[in-house]
């Protein structure tokens, strides 16, 4: 069709469709055209992200409720978290996500290697992220931050949240069960995150491999399309976990001060 | 429809992936600083991480170039997610006004 590589509009994959062998062997029955298809996959994965909001949602607005009613308790209890570590696994999925639209880019391109080594990059850094995730919870294991396997409630007697407002006060008895809350928000949620992160990653292998042997092309590259829409959503959720568990009060455990 | 800008540049998705980094770098940074109280600290994580996500949407996930239907779902996930929160805090945030109520 086009000498110069570029990607094709929706008229040009219908031609190709019709005219290939490939393209035909593509289009499932029930549907009328490729373009159909596609759409139906999209729209079905943006249903499935929609579900994906709420569920999530549900955690979020039980830290937003909570850290309201025990504001003393998850301020010092989210002071205890290594941002650090957080802030370089936002990072890192961000450049996931780079790595991966750059992979459906190529793909509608039908460029195949640079598309197999964006997927493999984006599963490597996916990996990276995992890694990171364990050398943290391996640090929460170590500062006893694992409530009901690695918590001393003494410890927490004595640390309090480092803002002006709280003047130097300290948690008292009461406030434990309420740094138990906060962790055990933290370790649900960056747990499933962790766990789409996982899934992410073995997909994107998955991908990988089909992508390798040629399974995609300029006409059909769909599954690229729908698994990068959720590995972004995976981003997405990170995007607002890092803020909310480790860097609301931060400023105040801190030593470096404006 | 599904199928989009013809442009083989990959410089867009690059600069929208250099702003997310300097967002999360600016929004680590804002976080040493005293504002006075929590709440701005609350108040600006919130609002470069949802600039942040709109940007993930709109140009990662090419919502920007999706079709009407895909549209009513990213707007029926928001819309919903906005109940979820809004009907949940009126309710926390309020049960401490009932004993101002007339009648308790």
């Amino acid at each position: 069709m086009t000498p110069e590589p570029s990607i094709l509009s929706p008229e040009e994959r219908q031609v190709f469709q019709e005219d290939t062998v490939l393209g035909q062997h593509r289009l499932q029955e029930q549907f009328s055209n490729l373009e159909q298809q596609t759409e139906t996959a999209l729209v079905g994965m943006w249903v499935f992200l929609a579900t994906e909001v709420l569920f999530f949602g549900t955690l979020f607005i039980s830290l937003a409720v909570y850290r309201w009613q025990y504001n003393a308790a998850f301020t010092t209890a989210s002071e205890q978290l290594d941002w650090m570590i957080g802030g370089i696994n936002t990072v890192i999925l961000l450049t996931s996500s780079l790595t991966m639209v750059l992979g459906v880019h190529f793909a509608r391109l039908g460029w195949r290697r640079p598309l197999v080594w964006m997927l493999v990059l984006t599963a490597l850094l996916g990996c990276g992220f995992m890694c990171f995730k364990g050398i943290e919870y391996y640090k929460d294991y170590v500062e006893n931050l694992i409530p009901g396997w690695r918590f001393v409630d003494s410890e927490w007697l004595e640390r309090g949240p480092g803002t002006q407002e709280a003047h130097g006060a300290t948690l008292t008895e009461q406030d434990v069960p309420h740094v138990k809350m906060f962790l055990f928000l933290y370790w649900t949620m960056t747990g499933l995150h962790a766990f789409h992160v996982f899934i992410g990653i073995v997909v994107i292998a998955g991908l990988a491999v089909l992508a390798h042997r040629g399974h995609y092309s300029r006409i059909y590259y769909t599954p690229i399309e729908v698994v990068g829409l959720y590995w972004h959503f995976v981003d997405l959720v990170w995007i607002f976990l890092f803020p909310m568990l480790y860097l609301i009060g931060l400023h105040s455990a801190s030593e470096i001060r404006f | 429809m599904t199928s989009h800008a013809h442009s083989t540049s990959i410089r867009p998705y690059v600069i929208v992936w250099a702003i997310l980094i300097c967002m999360t770098i600016l929004t680590a940074a804002v976080s040493f600083f005293e504002l006075g109280t929590t709440v701005w600290h609350l108040i600006i994580a919130l609002v470069i991480a949802t600039f942040k996500a709109s940007l993930v949407i709109l140009f990662f996930m090419h919502a920007a170039s999706s079709s009407r239907l895909t549209w009513i779902v990213i707007v029926c996930a928001v819309f919903f997610l906005g109940i979820l929160f809004l009907l949940t805090l009126t309710d926390y945030m309020s049960r401490d006004m009932i004993p101002l109520m007339p009648g308790h």
